[in-house]
């Protein structure tokens, strides 16, 4: 295999710092609506519960126009940033916005069922050896949801890795800035005689998908050593 | 079902002063005792609330009414808006269900209340006989072994009283004489309070017994 090219570095970096920072960026989101989900009950909780899970049955398209509606120069969000002069249009940022919205379902569902999964008891026991709700939450719930958070922060990757539709509306395919793996392989596709390149690409997202696999399983198996 | 027992002498302040209505799930039931003993047992078969009753004593279920007070300190009193949460109540409950941290070694699990020195802890573990398994995950514990690291994890907590649900189930008769004296010992510090379906271990340990 040839050293790879210039672009094909950059659709690299593209992909891995969007994927990342969505991931990070959507992880304390994702875990507290999981917590509010799992533990609170509250009027609008199904209401709720279907609005996160929205971009998972939208078309992703959709889902990029809605951000492009609200992110543009006349949306809500735009305006906002527009007045800290921020703007997300076609910018790295607004492709790791994209990932975030659309991996944050897969990344709620994982620490959701593993709060629910959990034995309440154990808390009752910590609080009753004179443990602080804060102490509690540290020492027993944090480390016993530990897996469904590794799992959640993989597929969070892995989903904003992988994102196509949401992100190509949103921010369109710019090499360098906005344009990831999936948008490269695309982009490659489109032309004579590209189909080598996106073969390589391909391969490459791969590799990368299946590295944080492995990586997601080690961290994992640590994470639940006390259970073998 | 209603149980109304104790002693009804003149004390100051009595070990325990209990008197709670509980509801819970699909029972419904009132305990009423006072103890002035250091180690008290509530003797009955299973399903009449005595899990419950423990439970409410240290915090984690609120009674529908009454009042609870220990050594004249009142933990609950629901005329009074009373309501002490688990953590200030400074009880060692020992579980039924042993409930031990699956994810905390033995050792920390003897230490979790953080009120005792790493020495007073192996040394809890040498009288439990826990030594050889301070770093051996829950998990990987028999059923008497469990109970004898929950008991280690409630004392070490310094409580202001020991509060045991079942505490002989699933020790052979040497283990168990052991932990009976273990709990005795106890007892001198902190009044004791038990609760069992076994009669013969109650007359062992306790100098009031209360039928219900």
């Amino acid at each position: 295999m040839t050293p790879l090219s210039e672009p094909e570095i950059a659709a690299i970096i593209v992909s891995l710092k969007v994927a990342g920072v969505a991931m990070l960026g959507a992880l304390p989101l994702a875990f507290t609506l999981a917590f509010v989900l799992a533990r609170r009950q509250f009027p609008g909780k199904p209401l709720l519960d279907a609005l996160v899970n929205l971009p998972l049955v939208l078309p992703p398209v959709v889902t990029g126009y809605m951000l492009l509606l609200a992110f543009g120069r006349d949306g809500w969000a735009g305006q906002a940033l527009g007045f800290f002069g921020i703007s997300v249009l076609f910018r790295w940022t607004g492709a790791a916005i994209a990932a975030g919205v659309m991996a944050l379902p897969l990344m709620v569902s994982p620490m959701r069922l593993a709060l629910e999964a959990m034995d309440r008891r154990l808390e009752a026991a910590a609080a009753s050896l004179g443990a602080s709700p804060r102490r509690v939450f540290a020492t027993i719930t944090l480390p016993l949801m530990l897996p469904g958070i590794i799992a959640a922060a993989v597929l969070g990757f892995a989903k904003a890795l992988g994102e196509f539709g949401a992100t190509a509306i949103f921010v369109s395919a710019i090499p360098g800035e906005t344009e990831t793996l999936p948008l490269a392989i695309n982009a490659l596709l489109q032309v004579p005689g590209g189909e080598p390149a996106a073969l390589r690409l391909a391969v490459l997202a791969l590799g990368i998908a299946f590295l944080a696999l492995v990586a997601a399983q080690y961290w994992q198996r640590r994470a639940g050593r006390h259970r073998v | 079902m209603t149980a109304n027992f104790g002693t009804d002498n003149a004390m100051t302040a009595p070990a325990f002063d209990v008197d709670v209505s509980l509801q819970r799930g699909d029972f419904a039931g009132r305990f009423a005792f006072r103890s002035a003993c250091s180690a008290t047992a509530i003797v009955g078969p299973s399903g009449q609330g005595k899990s419950s009753l423990l439970l409410a004593i240290a915090g984690l279920v609120t009674p529908v009414a009454g009042h609870i007070r220990l050594g004249g300190r009142t933990l609950f009193d629901a005329g009074a808006g009373i309501d002490l949460p688990a953590r200030d109540r400074n009880l060692g409950l020992v579980f039924q269900d042993v409930r031990l941290f699956p994810h905390l070694t033995v050792r920390a699990n003897l230490g979790y209340a953080g009120r005792a020195t790493l020495a007073e802890i192996t040394a809890m573990a040498a009288r439990l006989g826990l030594t050889a398994l301070l770093g051996r995950w829950p998990r990987h514990l028999s059923g008497g072994e469990a109970r004898r690291v929950a008991l280690g994890r409630a004392l070490l907590a310094r409580p202001a009283a020991l509060l045991l649900d079942e505490p002989f189930a699933h020790l052979d008769a040497a283990r168990a004489a052991e932990v009976m004296a273990l709990v005795a010992a106890a007892g001198a510090t902190a009044p004791v309070l038990l609760v069992t379906h076994n009669t013969a271990e109650a007359a062992a340990i306790a100098a009031e017994i209360i039928n219900i």
